[in-house]
């Protein structure tokens, strides 16, 4: 199993570590609902070093990117970073991603379980002058999350922090370590994503200084349970659980960027055609206030007809009740509709809402 | 980790104390540690009959969902009703206030396919 540059870290603070995408990773340190109402109300740090990141670059790297990504990387300036995401010809998802405008060249952020695949597909669609480098293994990457990021961060760095709008990026240094700092994140709060030399000492020396500078605000590390809660109550998808081969970005709800008059790129066609056709499902956000959780695989029903399917549930820490994603035919994909899970044999009502499920403060 | 004496326990990781011919059951220090934040408990009514090694109710973590299996047969005389608002309890005191049913023993012979403490922890490898 690999490892990144802070597992020695998780092992000594007692993490339980399990196998995720062939790195071993911290599930969880304390309990999960503990660490997720950390980010809600404080501040939590993930690693997140096992996200590939590729680099781009040369004369044609626009191009390519506009190629073989659905938003508008024309759109993309220096010190910005994009959501996007990357399709078959067939309209079915390859792997969402972010994109990062570095100004000499671009960084894409990738799904662990996909580092291979994404490569290979990238590699096979090059044209021209583009250079593609798999940057992961050197590359360690933290999320500082929650209302409390800031001014743990901000004794770290000269950079003002409260500067750097939504998904927008800055070069400067945390603890003296270069990185780039990045006001993104997976769980709608403030929360900064800083990408850094993995070589594990100075990896060390900005985990200590985070938690040193944190302290005060009762930071905790934040393992991958409760980033799923997290990035749920969002309603943000999961490559291989909401999204997929077989799902395209329109349905979804994954149109936003979507970018069909761009012009070209690897499964435009297809998507044009579904968009013309009317799509045939839609991904929906359920609530099931009785005391049932949805999970992965579970049946959608109505009047004893299975309508679609869920692709992920939990139990929302901030609600305290089962909230899930599911695909359902587009007839019955209306807000405040009641429909069935299936939970073990029983039928248990939920009912379709907007996401998020929860609202957030604009930070 | 603790696994009490006094009690025996299920390679499905249940517990059970017996006393006379009834029998409380819970699931174990282990069992609750791999589950995580447990968040409901669906347990059987009073009355429903248990039968050895068949499912009697479930439990949600957040991450995942876990069945429950009986150490013994025999009928529910009491559940636990406080896992019903304070499910966490099976967490914070897995052998204590987060106990699940009583049970009133139909078979007392089934007792002897239990496991006691020394050979569970061997069984988790602890």
């Amino acid at each position: 199993m690999k490892q990144t540059p802070f597992t020695d870290i998780h092992r000594s603070l007692g993490a339980k570590l399990v196998d995720f995408a062939g790195y071993e990773m911290p599930v969880q340190y304390s309990g999960i609902i503990e660490e997720h109402l950390a980010v809600r109300n404080a501040v939590g740090v993930f690693d997140v070093s096992h996200m590939g990141e590729f680099e781009v670059s040369g004369k044609d790297a626009l191009a390519f990117l506009q190629k073989t990504t659905i938003n508008d990387v024309s759109k993309l300036s220096d010190g910005k970073v994009q959501y996007s995401a990357m399709c078959y010809e067939e309209g079915g998802i390859v792997d969402d991603l972010l994109v990062y405008n570095l100004g000499s060249k671009y960084l894409l952020v990738v799904n662990a379980s996909n580092i291979q695949k994404d490569f290979e597909w990238l590699k096979s669609h090059v044209f021209g002058d583009v250079q593609l480098v798999d940057v992961s293994d050197r590359t360690a990457l933290l999320a500082v999350q929650g209302p409390r990021s800031l001014p743990t961060l901000q004794k770290l760095t000269n950079v003002r922090l409260a500067d750097i709008p939504y998904y927008n990026f800055v070069k400067g240094s945390i603890a003296g370590v270069p990185a780039i700092i990045s006001r993104t994140g997976y769980t709608g709060e403030l929360g900064y994503e800083l990408y850094f030399d993995a070589q594990k000492q100075t990896a060390e020396i900005v985990w200590k200084a985070i938690f040193e500078t944190g302290k005060e605000f009762g930071i905790m590390p934040v393992g991958l349970g409760a980033r799923d809660t997290l990035r749920l109550e969002m309603g943000f998808c999961l490559y291989g659980n909401d999204i997929d081969k077989t799902t395209n970005p329109l349905e979804a709800s994954l149109g936003w960027i979507t970018k069909l008059e761009k012009g070209e790129f690897v499964g435009r066609g297809s998507l044009l055609k579904a968009k013309e056709s009317g799509l045939s499902r839609r991904l929906v956000g359920l609530t099931l206030p009785d005391k049932m959780l949805a999970r992965h695989g579970y049946a959608i029903t109505t009047n004893g007809s299975t309508i679609g399917q869920v692709t992920s549930g939990t139990f929302s820490p901030s609600l305290q009740h089962g909230i899930a994603l599911g695909y359902v035919a587009k007839e019955y994909a209306s807000v405040g509709a009641t429909v069935n899970v299936q939970v073990r044999g029983k039928d248990v009502p939920a009912t379709i809402v907007k996401v998020p499920f929860i609202q957030q403060e604009k930070s | 980790m603790n696994f009490p004496n006094d009690l025996k326990y299920t390679k499905e990781h249940e517990w059970i104390r017996i006393d006379g011919d009834t029998g409380v059951i819970g699931i174990t220090e282990y069992a609750q540690g791999e589950l995580g934040d447990v968040v409901f408990v669906e347990l059987p009514a009073v009355g429903a009959k248990l039968a050895q090694g068949k499912t009697f109710g479930t439990i949600e973590a957040v991450k995942a969902v876990s069945d429950l299996y009986a150490p013994i047969s025999g009928e529910v005389v009491e559940i636990n009703k406080d896992l019903q608002a304070t499910p966490e309890l099976v967490n914070k005191e897995p052998y204590g206030k987060g106990w699940m049913v009583k049970v009133k023993l139909s078979n007392m012979g089934e007792t002897s396919g239990l496991l006691d403490a020394e050979a569970y922890k061997k069984l988790i490898g602890k």
